[in-house]
């Protein structure tokens, strides 16, 4: 096992290059699921906003007489 | 004739019928994409024999080739969906282009940093400005271009037909990147898979690498569903289905 490891002593080349090929492709994998929850907070405070003038507008009375 | 099938890509090309389709399938080429990385892993790291010069270092063949491979592929991918973006105005081409350029940066930086990692105990240096190298780092640039462009305008689909433009350009490098150990004096060795003729490999170094081909190929395909659901509800956010999927998901 700890000859697996080792890597016929090129460990300190072999790791860290799997490492980076993962990191990197998780990384690449979590991003959009990140802006994709910004996206719709932001889509929803607007539609929220949106509701909200359109009930100020209509429960105010006409400034008439 | 069988006039279903452009009648199914018409439909597949609407946002709201490609986000449900790309959100079924990307669980699956999510799924296949770990099994068959797991199983090339193993085969590369733990079954195939050392090589008889490189003893294990060559084990970053697995990962360091089918990343040059994808950096490549996604490339002719992210022009072609440009082309057909430019011609045709399809938004989800646009989309696929626009979403293919993170992707295929990342797999041009692992290409870069993996091989980094492998000539300096092989070649005794980290990096040379030979041709393949330089090629690969100029790829790198070009995905970083696209990207960057594309961000660069205030209207995105305005930058999306700019950055188009830059990727059907910059597709003369990718026979650049490829044919450059054979036209030029290169330290990087030639090619060892050939799709004609017999490779130079033995099969039980083989196997593992066209396996680790297949899953990036598949997690190319998760990852780009993903990208790409995103980007059509940012692009369609003043839509009824998107407005939908934003209250069903509200936080309880």
């Amino acid at each position: 096992m700890s000859s697996f490891f080792a890597m016929g002593g090129y460990a300190a080349y072999i790791w860290p290059a799997y490492a980076v090929f993962f990191i990197v492709l998780i990384a690449d994998f979590i991003a959009p699921s990140l802006r994709r929850r910004r996206n719709l907070r932001e889509l929803r405070s607007r539609l929220a906003r949106q509701t909200a003038r359109q009930d100020r507008v209509t429960r105010t009375p006409p400034a008439s007489s | 004739m069988a006039n279903w099938i452009p009648l199914w890509l018409h439909k597949l090309g609407s946002p709201p019928i490609f986000y449900r389709f790309a959100g079924l399938l990307r669980p699956w080429m999510l799924a296949f994409a770990v099994l068959l990385g797991a199983v090339a892993l193993y085969g590369g790291l733990v079954l195939a024999p050392p090589d008889y010069q490189q003893s294990d270092a060559y084990r970053i063949i697995f990962i360091h080739v089918p990343s040059a491979w994808m950096s490549l592929f996604i490339y002719g991918v992210m022009a072609i969906a440009s082309f057909i973006a430019l011609v045709w105005r399809i938004k989800l081409a646009e989309v696929v282009a626009m979403e293919s350029a993170p992707i295929g940066a990342a797999f041009t930086f692992i290409t870069l940093v993996t091989g980094s990692l492998w000539g300096k105990p092989m070649w005794g240096t980290w990096w040379t400005w030979d041709a393949r190298l330089t090629s690969e780092l100029v790829l790198l640039f070009l995905y970083l271009g696209v990207i960057g462009l594309y961000h660069s305008f205030e209207d995105r689909r305005q930058g999306a037909r700019a950055a188009a433009f830059l990727a059907i350009i910059g597709i003369i490098n990718v026979p650049i990147v490829h044919f450059s150990v054979n036209w030029w004096n290169t330290l990087h060795q030639g090619s060892t898979i050939r799709i004609l003729g017999p490779s130079k490999m033995s099969g039980d170094m083989l196997w593992p690498l066209l396996t680790m081909m297949a899953a990036t190929k598949f997690y190319y395909l998760a990852s780009l569903f993903g990208r790409a659901r995103v980007d059509l509800l940012a692009m369609e956010s003043g839509k009824d289905w998107v407005r939908k999927i934003a209250e069903d998901e509200a936080a309880p």
